[in-house]
């Protein structure tokens, strides 16, 4: 067990340093002289000269990545170009919302996509089946932005049930954090329930074939029991996995979305940044997502044996 | 998939025919006719320019269209070569596969963004970028054919009678990678039209007077309040274009892959 996990978490050693790499590479990948793209298309001489030293991109590449990488491990992302203030503080700042938004999608996305995934799979090549499929489909071919703007379109503009746009934090009451989360969380979590479903419905599926499933039903369980306590259980490995898989899609998504409803979070720093072409904060932002989704799909990965005791490692 | 088949063939002819079909040049502003709402001069109104939605519209698919088939095709073609050497190159593998790892660690939307802000945008620009973060999941997918395929008996035999590695390879393993390609290929469509919708619509994407989708509903956005069907009408085309594409990936699916099409 402990020798898995000792390997496990070495695994995400080597992943990450490609992030980083490709994170560092991607300031030098970038066709033409960094220094001066990001200076900008009217930047003078002297002023792509002093971004260049300020970022020192005048010394050796290898120099500049050990340098870099040193800095980042002890937590410095560097500093805005915009502003100068430190990224890490910038990213700091924003988690709330972001973190916020996350939770409230999974929590609809999973009280969407389960009931339905175990009802397709339990009255599997039915109406009800393809009924959820269907919605499944919809839901990978509408962009989040089409339902957010089709959200705000229907409950705040035609029936102006809930606020427009904008974010408001616990502190200042459960309503109207609610008002702000609702729209934001459906429409993300659309996107990721048809995911979710679509796997729940496979992976019930297969389990719902089972011998011991038919023991359950002959013991004259109810099938409540049987779903929820012989088959979803069984079930939940693949379902997990996909859920951390989806983290992915949901860190993508936060990012329209912020951009949509005004949430000002990570997401909307990352476009605020793109526009300004704030490299270090692109960096910051992107080094720190994806260092959040290798940890979820670890926590993911070391889950298993706790869900599944069949699961040795 | 007939529907979507039939769907999709109607918005190809939209976009080819875009110069017929159109009433305007999709960038022509005039100024006094802005902010019309759709009706029967302007079939889907106009914006805070006065250019012509419809014709916008139109355009629009063209952009759509060739990002969505060229990342298709390009990721296929990379990944499929990546993926064939990765499976049959021991060597090259660990190291290959520790990239694609590192890759497919990075949100796929925010490593196409990332590229974006760094580069000019252009088409080309937009279809490298979405190309870059999809060439993992195709490695991927290629490798485990071909892992699957080198233990087979018929490989095996290949083998033993001599046939040179790069033989096996073009004439037993590549055949069997390409159903499951073309299908990964369909929903790479799907996706790429909407992650350039979204780099578009984020200021990442294409040049602002490049009328996609993308941009036309970033212009509508300040003004959704007032002209909401500029949002609406552009949102509906991509969510069907979409749509279309990822019915014609299920039929595949089904058609191509039976032992899967019956568990999902």
């Amino acid at each position: 067990m402990f020798s898995y996990l000792g390997r496990r978490i070495l695994a995400t050693i080597p992943v990450m340093a490609v992030v980083a790499v490709v994170v560092f590479a991607l300031l030098h990948l970038a066709p033409g002289d960094p220094a001066a793209v990001i200076a900008g298309d009217q930047a003078t001489v002297e002023e792509v000269a002093k971004v260049r030293a300020q970022l020192g991109l005048d010394r050796p590449l290898a120099v500049q990545f050990a340098s870099w990488l040193g800095n980042v491990l002890r937590g410095d992302l560097g500093r805005s170009i915009y502003d100068g203030q430190p990224v890490t503080r910038m990213i700091a700042q924003r988690v709330a919302p972001t973190l916020a938004l996350s939770l409230c999608t999974l929590f609809v996305a999973l009280a969407v996509s389960l009931p339905l995934g175990i009802i397709a799979a339990w009255k599997a090549g039915t109406w009800i089946d393809r009924g959820v499929m269907g919605f499944a489909v919809l839901g990978f071919s509408f962009p989040v932005f089409v339902i957010g703007y089709g959200l705000i379109y229907l409950l705040s503009l035609k029936l102006e049930w809930l606020p427009v746009q904008g974010y408001a934090s616990l502190r200042e009451g459960v309503g109207e954090f609610a008002a702000h989360m609702v729209m934001p969380a459906l429409a993300l979590g659309w996107v990721l329930s048809a995911l979710f479903a679509r796997m729940t419905r496979t992976s019930m599926l297969e389990v719902l074939s089972q011998d011991y499933i038919r023991t359950a039903q002959a013991k004259g369980l109810s099938n409540r029991q049987v779903l929820v306590g012989h088959a979803l259980k069984n079930a939940a490995v693949p379902i997990v996995t996909t859920i951390g898989i989806g983290i992915a899609l949901l860190i993508g998504g936060v990012v329209v979305t912020e951009t949509v409803f005004a949430i000002p979070g990570v997401g909307l720093l990352t476009v605020d940044a793109i526009l300004r072409r704030d490299y270090p904060v692109i960096q910051g932002v992107v080094l720190v997502f994806s260092a959040v989704y290798v940890l979820i799909n670890l926590a993911v990965d070391l889950s298993y044996g706790f869900l599944d005791p069949r699961i040795r490692y | 998939m007939l529907v979507g088949l039939a769907l999709l063939a109607l918005l190809a002819i939209a976009a080819i025919a875009a110069p017929w079909l159109a009433h305007a040049d999709p960038s022509a502003m005039s100024p006094i006719k802005r902010l019309r709402p759709p009706g029967e001069e302007y079939w889907f109104g106009t914006d805070t320019l006065g250019r012509d939605l419809y014709s916008r519209v139109l355009y629009g698919a063209r952009v759509s269209l060739i990002v969505g088939f060229a990342v298709a095709f390009l990721s296929t073609a990379v990944g499929l070569a990546i993926g064939l050497l990765s499976g049959f190159a021991r060597r090259v593998d660990a190291v290959l596969m520790r990239i694609m790892d590192g890759l497919m660690a990075i949100p796929p939307v925010l490593l196409a963004i990332a590229l974006m802000a760094l580069t000019r945008a252009s088409m080309g620009n937009v279809i490298i970028a979405i190309t870059v973060a999809e060439v993992p999941r195709v490695t991927r997918l290629v490798r485990s054919v071909v892992l699957t395929l080198r233990e087979q008996p018929f490989v095996e035999a290949a083998h033993a009678v001599g046939t040179p590695t790069w033989r096996i390879l073009v004439r037993h393993i590549l055949p069997n990678t390409v159903p499951p390609l073309i299908v990964q290929a369909t929903y790479i469509c799907a996706s790429a039209i909407i992650v350039e919708a979204i780099l578009s619509f984020l200021g990442a994407g294409m040049p602002p007077n490049v009328p996609s989708w993308g941009n036309v509903i970033a212009e509508g956005r300040t003004l959704f309040q007032v002209a909401a069907y500029i949002v609406i009408v552009p949102s509906i085309f991509l969510s069907i274009t979409v749509l279309a594409v990822n019915l014609i990936g299920d039929g595949l699916r089904d058609a191509l892959d039976p032992r899967l099409a019956r568990r999902m």
